[in-house]
């Protein structure tokens, strides 16, 4: 059997006496498209940042492809493939859209201890991220100031930066919060694109996205996988209804 | 490739301010007046050292959001190695400069080494606190001149002559010297490093996620601030022909930032204006009262709360410029 391309074992994380992560293992293999699901403060992101490596976890492991990352850096893990997007959206506002996703490419391939040269004039980076941002629908904004483009193109904006870091697995972290109808159709429809290009984990408040997109759905209440399995399974499954979609019994 | 041209009206327009400054520069030992010439030249040739050193400052604070507050510790090793090393009669600027350079790169190394593990507040007052080391380190030189420094014998030499002896001639060097660091600074900040440094600035952990170890590079811009300041460092030393504590006390820190601040944060050329109006405001205002000081803080607290983006700022708004 081939290795899962993102497992986690076993991992915990408390803050105090609050347990945020309790014993949450999971494996996706090469190629899924997997959400995550549950409700406020079930400890979502949390252990997105604890799988990314913002986090530091109390025990447990982040495998990918078969090797063992718990011990590595938010950059180091980057660098073998596993990027992740934020919930509140993280970009350089100062910067081009363009050269927030040629910072990408910069970070992917060469060094960047080079003191000489106008990085911005670089179409060895230019131009990938042009593809990205092609790929997202933004490549006629390439040039505008990221702080200064609309909440939904700055969550395409997040996903163009984090393909351009060409990922084997990709997390991405409630990339519809707050975004309107037709800037959450722009973003379900490029996830849509994505699904089977790499191996997706996605955090996601809003249910018809995920039941649209995810080959599997995993419920977290509590820190605590409570159910695993296709999305119609989960939808039905008594305790997801009764901790999370708040129906009291059958 | 396809470059944009660097060259054309739009270049002179773009870079009005530094080739103004720069041929003001290269030209005032001739419009000087011969009686009051070397008052002014050695006048001028400080503000030039200083704007080196602001410089150096700007790149890591104006560029890096690193506000070290122990920027004058680098004028000080800088200084002191040329004072050091001509006490033991090693004059010559080939041997002073790289040890001068040298030094202030590996205090560089190893106190931001120390001083890059903290953040906000807590990196200012470890890099204030590594300067004052600096200076009670000088300030115990006792063989040094201790507390109240000590005079060269003469300035530095090169090939074996008094080059530098000829105070033109050491005005175009330290005019040649401000050239190549602002250039240097040019080049970095819109490098492939530079981008990564102002990345940084703007938001670190989208840097890491990026996949920067941002670390490391903030460590190498450190390093090349300092080393740059250093270069300040050894030129104020052959200027007065003496070094002293005085050089490296935590007010000269603070003045440093001010001169980055009152020119304009991020802007390299602001730099050297701010080190310009700094001196040139001090010098003219000590004219009058010894209390400046009284003058100089309301003026400061003024470009700070009205001309934003500084002296520079003040020019772009005035060029046409509409954008901040």
């Amino acid at each position: 059997m081939a290795e899962p391309a993102l497992e986690l074992r076993d991992l915990n994380k408390a803050y105090g006496a609050l347990t945020v992560t309790d014993h949450v293992s999971l494996a996706l293999p090469d190629g899924e498209f997997h959400a995550i699901i549950g409700p406020n403060g079930a400890g979502k992101t949390t252990l997105i940042h604890q799988i990314s490596g913002l986090v530091p976890s109390d025990s447990g492991s982040v495998w990918l492809g078969g090797r063992d990352v718990t011990g590595l850096s938010l950059p180091e893990r980057v660098h073998r493939g596993l990027v992740r997007s934020f919930q509140i959206t993280s970009i350089l506002p100062g910067f081009s859209a363009l050269e927030n996703v040629a910072l990408a490419v910069q970070a992917r391939e060469g060094s960047s201890f080079r003191f000489f040269g106008r990085a911005r004039d670089e179409a060895r980076l230019n131009d990938p991220a042009m593809q990205a941002l092609e790929e997202v629908g933004l490549g006629k904004r390439a040039g505008v100031r990221a702080g200064l483009l609309s909440h939904g193109e700055k969550r395409q904006l997040e996903i163009a930066i984090a393909l351009a870091a060409q990922p084997r697995v990709l997390l991405l972290d409630e990339p519809l919060a707050g975004t309107g109808p037709e800037e959450s159709a722009v973003l379900i429809a490029l996830m849509q694109r994505l699904r089977g290009r790499m191996t997706i984990l996605l955090i996601e408040h809003d249910m018809e996205a995920v039941f649209a997109l995810a080959e599997r759905v995993s419920v977290l209440v509590y820190g605590r996988i409570i159910a695993s399995g296709p999305p119609a399974a989960v939808r039905d499954d008594p305790d997801v209804r009764t901790a999370y979609l708040g129906e009291e019994g059958g | 490739m396809t470059m944009p041209p660097e060259s054309g009206p739009g270049f002179l327009k773009r870079e009005a301010v530094p080739v103004v400054v720069f041929a003001l520069l290269a030209l005032l030992p001739f419009v000087a007046v011969l009686g009051a010439e070397s008052y002014l030249l050695s006048l001028v040739t400080r503000v030039m050292i200083f704007a080196i050193a602001a410089l150096s400052l700007d790149l890591i604070l104006g560029y890096g959001a690193l506000v070290s507050f122990g920027h004058a510790a680098f004028l000080g090793l800088g200084g002191y190695a040329v004072g050091i090393l001509s006490a033991h009669g090693q004059t010559d600027a080939l041997v002073q400069l790289p040890v001068a350079l040298a030094v202030s790169a590996l205090f560089a190394l190893v106190t931001g080494a120390l001083s890059l593990r903290t953040k906000g507040v807590y990196f200012i007052m470890i890099t204030l606190a590594f300067g004052q080391m600096a200076f009670f380190l000088a300030v115990s030189l006792a063989a040094y001149g201790g507390d109240d420094g000590m005079t060269l014998s003469g300035r530095s030499r090169l090939f074996g002559l008094d080059l530098f002896k000829n105070d033109r001639a050491f005005y175009y060097a330290v005019l040649l010297a401000l050239l190549g660091a602002y250039g240097l600074c040019r080049s970095i900040v819109v490098s492939r490093f530079g981008r990564v440094i102002r990345g940084a600035r703007e938001n670190p952990q989208r840097m890491a996620a990026i996949g920067f170890p941002l670390f490391r590079y903030q460590l190498v811009g450190y390093v090349i601030a300092g080393t740059l300041c250093g270069l300040a460092g050894f030129l104020l030393a052959n200027q007065a022909e003496f070094v002293s504590p005085a050089y490296m006390t935590w007010q000269r820190s603070g003045e440093l930032i001010v001169m980055v601040v009152l020119g304009g944060l991020g802007t390299l050329h602001g730099a050297i204006i701010g080190a310009a109006a700094f001196l040139l405001l001090e010098e003219w205002l000590s004219g009058f009262t010894e209390h400046w000081k009284m003058i100089f803080g309301p003026f400061l607290v003024l470009v700070v709360l009205f001309a934003r983006g500084g002296l520079m700022g003040a020019i772009r708004r005035l060029g046409g410029g509409g954008h901040g």
